[in-house]
């Protein structure tokens, strides 16, 4: 029997429709992705921040303790931000790239699948690896925050913060996946990726701000910090670093910024890919 | 249409001046196992990838089944088992897990998996690393599993790329063994390849390429006697070496025979018609003959002939 949506090949059973496909590939994706050795290095990683910012809290206490919100804010807000950075870099940058150096894309693109399911696959993959760390960073948190306030102290900013940093974990794995279709060789990908979201972004925000003076809604990057701003209580307007008022983007225009990267990301890199050939 | 198809229309490909392949027409119907030759950079990988929609063609078109690989190439694909470029396996997965991914893709229904992926494995003799991860193995062991991932759903069409390529002799003698095998199931094997002796001995018919135009297609047979005076090459093996009255007598003479060659004390090269019949009377005769015929087969020397006649005249 073919289910609808699904096409009747010979010789096999019905083809899965495309969007099973894709759930399918996803998950042996996700499979080589928790045994691989960029999983052990990414919860390394994890683990390091997480425990860098319980020393540093322990240590200090003052302020950063002083409330919930405050703990949240700042513990949270300053770690989970870099943490998506580097998920993104770890899975994302070569993810497309990788398919031709390693030639495994040969194989996928033997079997009945159409491009943009492989595309598909394969972004829902980094993009549940990747919430693995931050899953496990969140843990570590938990546990701080309970050491700290008890049970009963969560901030409602909390779920709203970790619902941003998934919307910015799509946006950022979007933007890494498309600089990954622009290549065929996985070093030259991660590298692009690691300095574009390590400096390239920071550096042309502090120029936008400092020089043209000017909202840079554009940049990715000016919308992460409402992870951690959510905390704030008024919600800041704007930012000081080394005496430069900066803007802040609100918890709306962040999003937005947000949503449109990751569709408009999205879209040209499977786009790149689709008319990829594997010579 | 009945029965698995491939064919291409006018298939071209360029990589900016450089015209990879030029014109391409070519139909293959039934069960049969077609040989696809060339030299290298003569065109053959480029033209399995437009097969297979990895690459796209400059001009014209490719179908499996009828159905074109460019404009449906789910459906297209379907249908065939690809062999191309020995590609990697994710390394973490076991050969079980891949062969999995591969029938989950493909809708093998789950109930007939595992019988599917053990059948797949003992065909290529890896069923004792079924469990083992891909990364750790050799590249003939890997070319194995991607072998075995092309049979897992059955398909109606094999397309093959140099597919005893890094295997040991043992490797290509059991690559030999599949080829014949899927054969019997009914598929169509398109399969490029550099070794003549196993084109001549899995193929029915074989297709030549060169600077990207095709050059010939039709059955081993048909091809030898073309460029060999109407005649069919036969290689007869015998186990005692021959009397040189019976090569310059007895043989010339049998019904059929258009001519001798000694090739070594127990072997001769006869030039013979190309017809099934007339073949099964030479080889009766041989047979009357009490010579010890051991074997009596199509002459992978004939085909390395047309090919090298036919390469050069290019030059």
């Amino acid at each position: 029997m073919v289910a609808p949506g699904e096409v009747a090949p010979s010789g096999a059973g019905a083809l899965p429709s495309d969007e099973h496909q894709a759930f399918r590939l996803m998950r042996f994706q996700l499979r080589d992705y928790l045994r691989s050795r960029r999983f052990l290095l990414m919860t390394a990683l994890t683990l390091a921040i997480g425990v860098i910012l319980t020393v540093v809290v322990a240590h200090y206490r003052g302020g950063l303790v002083s409330s919930p919100a405050a703990f949240y804010g700042s513990f949270w807000g300053g770690g989970v931000v870099v943490l998506i950075v580097f998920a993104g870099i770890i899975y994302g940058g070569d993810a497309i790239a990788g398919e031709f150096q390693h030639k495994t894309g040969y194989f996928l693109m033997g079997l009945p699948l159409k491009r943009g399911t492989i595309y598909q696959g394969k972004l829902l993959a980094a993009y549940l690896a990747s919430v693995t760390a931050v899953v496990l960073y969140l843990a570590i948190l938990l546990l701080n925050g309970i050491y700290y306030f008890g049970m009963n102290a969560f901030p409602w900013q909390l779920g709203a913060s970790l619902l941003l940093a998934l919307v910015y974990l799509a946006a950022l794995l979007g933007t890494t996946f498309l600089f990954s279709s622009l290549f065929k060789t996985s070093a030259y990908a991660i590298l692009v990726v690691a300095v574009l979201f390590l400096f390239g972004f920071g550096i042309a925000q502090d120029l936008v701000e400092s020089l043209v003076k000017i909202e840079p809604w554009f940049l990715l990057s000016y919308a992460s910090p409402v992870i951690g701003n959510i905390f704030a209580n008024p919600y800041p307007t704007t930012s000081t670093s080394f005496g430069v008022t900066n803007y802040v983007a609100s918890v709306p225009e962040a999003v937005l910024i947000m949503v449109i990267y990751f569709v408009v990301t999205t879209v040209v890199g499977y786009l790149l890919f689709s008319r990829e050939q594997f010579t | 249409m009945s029965g698995p198809s491939l064919a291409t229309s006018g298939l071209g490909k360029n990589f900016g001046a450089f015209v990879a392949v030029q014109g391409l027409d070519l139909k293959i119907e039934g069960a049969k196992c077609v040989g696809f030759l060339g030299p290298n950079g003569a065109g053959k990988t480029t033209t399995l990838k437009m097969l297979t929609d990895m690459i796209f063609p400059s001009r014209g078109e490719a179908f499996i089944n009828g159905l074109s690989v460019r404009q449906d190439r789910k459906r297209a694909l379907s249908h065939a088992g690809v062999l191309i470029e020995s590609p990697e396996i994710y390394p973490s997965l076991s050969p079980t897990e891949a062969l999995e991914m591969v029938a989950e893709l493909r809708g093998v229904p789950r109930g007939e998996q595992p019988r599917r992926i053990r059948t797949a494995l003992e065909e290529v003799k890896m069923s004792e690393w079924a469990h083992q991860k891909v990364g750790r193995f050799s590249k003939g062991m890997k070319q194995r599993i991607q072998i075995a991932s092309t049979l897992v759903h059955d398909p109606e069409v094999l397309i093959l790329d140099e597919p005893s390529t890094g295997l040991d002799p043992r490797g290509m003698a059991e690559v030999r063994a599949i080829v014949r095998e899927q054969r019997k199931h009914g598929r169509l094997i398109f399969m490029s390849s550099h070794i003549l002796s196993e084109v001549t001995e899995v193929c029915d018919e074989v297709a030549l390429i060169d600077r990207g135009k095709l050059l010939f297609y039709d059955t081993l047979t048909n091809v030898t006697a073309r460029f060999n005076g109407g005649n069919a090459q036969v290689d007869a093996v015998f186990a005692r070496p021959l009397d040189p009255s019976v090569v310059n007598q007895a043989i010339p003479h049998l019904p059929g025979v258009k001519a001798v060659e000694l090739l070594d004390p127990k072997r001769v090269r006869l030039a013979v018609p190309p017809g099934p019949e007339d073949q099964a009377q030479i080889l009766e005769g041989l047979v009357a003959l009490k010579l010890g015929l051991v074997s009596f087969k199509e002459s992978a020397g004939a085909l390395e002939d047309v090919y090298m006649q036919q390469i050069s005249r290019g030059d």
